[in-house]
């Protein structure tokens, strides 16, 4: 996106109008610095640099251009021709900083509410006129109706964890084998994507970095042991999404009928074709319990063609099920106990 | 640049002439046609690149004297007020800028930065560390309605229902697009149904086109869009009993309530439900670790469609 940022003619001129001001709020900025700041190359800034020398007033005369000194490395302005203020905010470029605010301070605990609204509100006060009107967007990173207990507290124990480099003690429920396990873990950030929140954290049981989804964590402990993330530990690359292929996993290919398309929505396939009203999917499996829950849980809608021992498992876990029920041609459902 | 500096350091318009007479660029061959009319070309097109990045072009007369309209930009309409952020509230607002995923949100929001950050204030990027929001929005459609709403003009698009069949297509008054647990949304009137609909971005195929006039859509007074997302996505009312057995389907027990019923065959739990076939799947995917007690209407379900999986004739 940086290399791409800044080509156009159109991208320049905005860079240029926020350029004098940016430089003269700061007197003595390395140049190199203020590229990043600005999103753009060094070099680019340099040109960028080189042609605000060749603009000012009308009259274009020695005092009339803009005048920048650079002492080394750094740059500093001497005379902005009157450019002293940014441009105001677009209506696109205030509703993206309102609408994010918004969303995060309708996380609880997440971040400092307070702090974010009244960032909200000096952005909408500055943005003026451009901000008018219905929004039009609304974000809901979760869905507060639906919280399990003490979420909130979780997520501030997380927080806590990761500013003060603890390590923290999870008990987490394992969807793929069905079952709860505790573990210690050490803190490396937090992800709120594709409408979940994931802890990323280096597991010392299974001696690697993990995503824990935050809404199958059942317990935190934030311990007195420093955190202790192995050098070589790496955080995933989230640019293809969260869920990268691995060689080390199976894979499963399914007949959906037109009931069962959202899967393809749901779940990364490796291959997704039309077939009929339905689709054929290819899946990547990271543990065969999951798969059969799901081929179990879709019924009549999902056909197993690969692999045919995930075919009889499911027929067999639905014979046995079924049994359960060998009464109901009586009408009666008993109690336990 | 050179225009922008001379439209701020002018009170009064400045005529197309005077301005290619002031600005250097724009200067050179006065009188020969071919330059005049490169000379109109380019002035009209850096005029409407300005607008495009939101410079106040104020058009005007300066008296009866002026035989054609004056351009100038008056400084109070063009500059950033004040604005005057906290570390804390300025790392808020670097955190916020990185939310987007999408192209048009995200250099929006880009923009808006390099804006904040030239009226002296210091966003730094790395100030909330740790936390990573980010929403994506990959749908084709979405930047087609976002727009559409933004500017109040009804669209139309091929929409695929869940359980269904081939497209349809769709006439509706935009009112907003929200994005509900990582799945984006439009909400609006739909014309032939005549009622507030809300369609997944990701069911809609092909170019979303728009059919009326700008500015035509009325929004509700209040309208709470994600409550109406919310609505129709789940809303859960009525319980299910089922029974769990001993040290099977954590991930039920998880969401239900127990009841404390609890014997050697298992205990029982109350399961929130919406839908009484959603509930069924779920439960058919715990296979013979748990029992549909009642309501009868979600045993009978599970009951069928056990049956078929299992390739039980009658099912």
């Amino acid at each position: 996106m940086a290399e791409v940022r800044g080509t156009t003619t159109t991208d320049r001129l905005s860079r240029l109008l926020a350029l004098v001001p940016y430089l003269q709020a700061r007197p003595g900025i390395a140049v190199a610095e203020a590229a990043s700041d600005l999103g753009v190359s060094e070099p680019q800034l340099r040109r960028d640099l080189e042609l605000l020398w060749v603009c000012g007033l009308p009259g274009h005369g020695p005092g009339d251009l803009i005048d920048l000194s650079f002492e080394g490395d750094s740059v500093t302005v001497t005379f902005d021709a009157g450019m002293q203020r940014p441009l105001r905010l677009t209506p696109d470029e205030a509703m993206s900083l309102l609408v994010a605010l918004q969303t995060l301070a309708d996380v609880p605990g997440l971040a400092d509410r307070e702090v974010l609204e009244r960032a909200r509100a000096k952005v909408e006060l500055a943005a003026g006129g451009a901000a008018a009107g219905p929004g039009g967007i609304s974000v809901q990173l979760q869905d507060q109706r639906h919280q399990r207990p003490g979420s909130d507290q979780r997520l501030a124990s997380i927080r806590a964890a990761l500013e003060a480099a603890r390590a923290l003690g999870l008990t987490y429920y394992v969807p793929g084998r069905d079952e709860t396990t505790d573990r210690v873990v050490d803190p490396m950030r937090l992800l709120l994507v594709e409408g979940r929140s994931y802890l990323e954290a280096w597991c010392r049981r299974a001696e690697g970095v993990r995503l824990f989804r935050l809404d199958r964590i059942d317990a935190v402990t934030v311990l007195a042991e420093p955190s202790r993330v192995p050098d070589d530990a790496s955080e995933r690359d989230l640019a293809d999404g969260l869920f990268q292929p691995s060689s080390s996993y199976g894979t499963a290919r399914l007949r959906l009928g037109p009931g069962a398309r959202w899967v393809a929505d749901y779940y990364p396939c490796e291959q997704v074709t039309e077939h009929g009203d339905g689709l054929e999917i290819t899946l990547r499996v990271a543990d065969p319990r999951w798969i059969q829950r799901l081929v179990l849980g879709l019924g009549a809608e999902a056909e197993v063609l690969e692999p045919p021992e995930l075919a009889q498992a499911v027929r067999a876990e639905a014979g046995a099920a079924l049994q359960q029920y060998a009464d109901d041609g009586d009408a009666g459902h008993g109690n336990p106990g | 640049m050179n225009l922008v500096i001379c439209l701020l350091a002018t009170r009064q318009y400045l005529s197309a002439e005077r301005i290619r007479a002031t600005v250097p660029g724009y200067g050179e061959g006065r009188g020969d046609p071919a330059v005049d009319e490169a000379f109109k070309r380019m002035f009209e097109r850096d005029k409407s690149e300005l607008r495009e990045l939101g410079v106040p072009l104020e058009t005007g007369r300066n008296g009866w004297g002026d035989g054609e309209d004056g351009y100038r930009i008056a400084r109070r309409d063009y500059e950033l007020p004040d604005i005057d952020l906290t570390p804390d509230e300025a790392a808020a607002v670097g955190l916020a800028a990185r939310l987007w995923q999408s192209a048009g949100l995200s250099q929006a929001a880009h923009g808006a930065l390099q804006k904040l950050r030239a009226a002296g204030i210091d966003v730094d990027p790395r100030a909330a560390a740790g936390i990573q929001p980010r929403v994506e929005a990959s749908e084709p459609a979405f930047q087609a309605c976002l727009d559409a709403v933004r500017a109040a003009q009804p669209i139309r698009f091929d929409y695929r229902r869940p359980r269904a069949e081939a497209p349809q297509a769709r006439d509706v008054q935009p009112w907003g697009v929200v994005s509900w647990h990582g799945h984006w949304y439009l909400v609006g009137h739909d014309l032939d149904r005549a009622a507030t609909r809300c369609f997944r971005l990701s069911r809609i195929h092909g170019p979303v086109r728009r059919t009326g006039r700008a500015g035509t859509v009325v929004v509700p007074e209040g309208l709470d869009l994600a409550g109406i997302v919310a609505e129709s996505v789940q809303p859960d009312v009525q319980t299910a009993r089922v029974l769990v057995r001993p040290g099977r389907a954590q991930g039920l027990r998880r969401s239900a309530t127990p009841t404390g019923n609890a014997g050697p065959e298992g205990e029982v739990f109350e399961v929130p439900y919406a839908d009484r076939d959603s509930l069924a799947d779920l439960l058919v995917g715990f296979g013979a670790g748990v029992v549909a007690l009642d309501p009868p209407e979600v045993r009978a379900a599970v009951v069928g469609k056990l049956r078929r999986l299992a390739g039980v004739p009658g099912g």
